[in-house]
């Protein structure tokens, strides 16, 4: 007899889902994930996996991983990345060697796709987690990445 | 020692006293009419806000929180502007039908209101056909919804009236059925009747054990889907409908029908406290004694839990298909409640009730 069988299912069924989210009812407390964002601004963390913008880490020293070889900017889909480039002499080897002049970053174009993060072979290039990126002109998305007067890390080979 | 007996008596005593005896009778009528129109604005606004915060706790949310302490004027503030909105309307539509429709749904609401009693005293008419009045009543809230729909000139709005309506006259009989199993038991329509039968011998949910049980399962799933709330809510699916049989409607009207949703739910929970769980009795007459106790805070703590009940169903089950909604009617709910009222009959026969 499935017909009595499908009705004992059913209620059972249905009591498992209503435990389910009567759990969720009585732990509503403690689990909330709303985030009041305005409120806690000081204290909100974003995820670590959120993807804000690329950015570009600089130590101390004021010195970069990234050694110019343009694999980002062929990897971007939609080219919101531009690299200006030239050749230099390491001061170590005394050879001549691509260096950057300027990585040019537009955010207005980017779709956080993150296939540059992953095609960097240095890391040069990273996730932050900024998201208030609203400004009046957009022109002010347009980023150079790297600082001014910064050089890429001794030691540091594609 | 007030009671509203008490209460009602002397302001009644005093309206005859300074008017004349027609024109007193109908100052009586209004007042009560302005009461039970106040509870209904604030039992509507309220039980929005509840279905809202309730909805909030089951996904892990906070729910309305910025207006006032804990959002409590939110549906206030949602009432004001819903009030200061233009009434719109489409090209094309049935004009008189379509200003009509939310009137018949409000006013079906409200007349089942009426016969409740929220208390031993307070009960603004206690027909000896109570439970028959009620079920008269709710079927013709339906009328509003098709003809809502039907007049919208909206295939959305046509759709969702139609479903409403095939919903609504499958799950009547469920409804009627399963109060049909309770007053068996009590052997009245009354429903100041049937309170008093279970000051004795315990709430009929007790009195009638088993098929009790399997009738008010029954009754809650039958009853959620005379209410259209989901997991019934084909009328207005919204992934399906936009906002189903309402879809045109704006402002005010739009107010009515939402509202009208609200205290559906609040008549079909009253009506399973009334029938189940002994409407303003207390809890093992724990507040029997008490003369100065009122009655109607164990009535509205009842409906709140069955009301509760309900959102939890809402925010818990998926939306059923059509077929599978009357599959559920036809095929499960109204073989097993047809056994079930022939058990309850044996039941009463040989005596076997507790």
């Amino acid at each position: 007899m499935s017909y009595f069988s499908d009705i004992y299912k059913g209620i059972k069924t249905l009591l498992t889902g209503m435990r389910v989210t009567g759990g969720y009812f009585v732990n509503a407390r403690k689990g909330t994930l709303t985030q009041q964002y305005p409120d806690n601004r000081e204290t909100l963390k974003m995820f670590e996996r959120f993807r804000g913008e690329v950015v570009m880490p600089h130590d101390e020293n004021n010195e970069h991983q990234c050694t110019g070889c343009q694999k980002c900017e062929i990897a971007c889909p939609n080219g919101s990345i531009e690299i200006i480039w030239d050749r230099g002499v390491d001061e170590t080897t005394g050879k001549k060697k691509k260096k950057i002049d300027k990585h040019i970053y537009h955010l207005s174009m980017c779709t956080m796709c993150g296939l540059c993060i992953e095609a960097c072979p240095t890391d040069a290039i990273v996730w932050a987690p900024n998201f208030e990126n609203s400004v009046y002109d957009r022109t002010q998305l347009t980023k150079v990445l790297n600082q001014p007067g910064s050089k890429v890390k001794p030691g540091v080979e594609d | 020692m007030i009671t509203y007996l008490s209460m009602t008596k002397s302001i009644h005593d005093w309206l005859f006293s300074i008017l004349p005896e027609g024109a007193a009778n109908i100052t009586e009528m209004v007042l009560i009419a302005l009461a039970y129109l106040a509870l209904f604005a604030v039992a509507g606004l309220y039980l929005v806000l509840l279905e809202r915060k309730v909805a909030a706790w089951f996904q892990l949310r906070l729910g309305p929180n910025r207006v006032g302490p804990g959002g409590i004027f939110q549906t206030m503030a949602d009432a004001l502007k819903l009030v200061s909105k233009e009434l719109t309307s489409t090209d094309r539509i049935d004009k008189f039908l379509y200003n009509l429709a939310p009137y018949f749904v409000i006013v079906t609401a409200l007349l089942a209101m009426t016969i409740f009693p929220f208390s031993k005293q307070l009960q603004a008419f206690d027909p000896n056909i109570g439970m028959f009045f009620l079920l008269a009543i709710s079927s013709i809230g339906v009328i509003g919804i098709l003809v809502g729909g039907w007049a919208s000139n909206n295939k959305y709005a046509l759709i969702g009236a139609m479903r409403s309506g095939l919903q609504t006259i499958s799950y009547e009989l469920s409804v009627g059925l399963s109060i049909l199993t309770m007053i068996l038991l009590t052997g009245s329509l009354q429903l100041s009747e049937i309170i008093e039968v279970q000051r004795t011998g315990g709430w009929l949910i007790w009195q009638g054990h088993i098929p009790a049980i399997i009738a008010f399962m029954v009754f809650m799933i039958a009853g959620t889907a005379e209410t259209n709330r989901a997991p019934f809510d084909l009328v207005e699916a919204e992934s399906e409908l936009g906002a189903g049989f309402h879809t045109e409607y704006s402002g005010m009207k739009f107010a009515y029908f939402f509202l009208a949703e609200f205290i559906n739910m609040f008549i079909i929970a009253s009506i399973a406290v009334v029938l189940f769980f002994g409407g303003w009795l207390s809890p093992f007459g724990i507040t029997e004694g008490i003369t100065w106790f009122p009655e109607v805070f164990w009535f509205f703590i009842k409906v709140l839990v069955i009301i509760f009940l309900m959102m939890w169903f809402r925010w818990t089950f998926p939306r059923l298909r059509v077929d599978q909604l009357l599959t559920l009617e036809w095929k499960y709910l109204l073989p097993i409640n047809l056994v079930n009222i022939i058990f309850m009959a044996i039941l009463i026969w040989l005596n076997w009730t507790l």
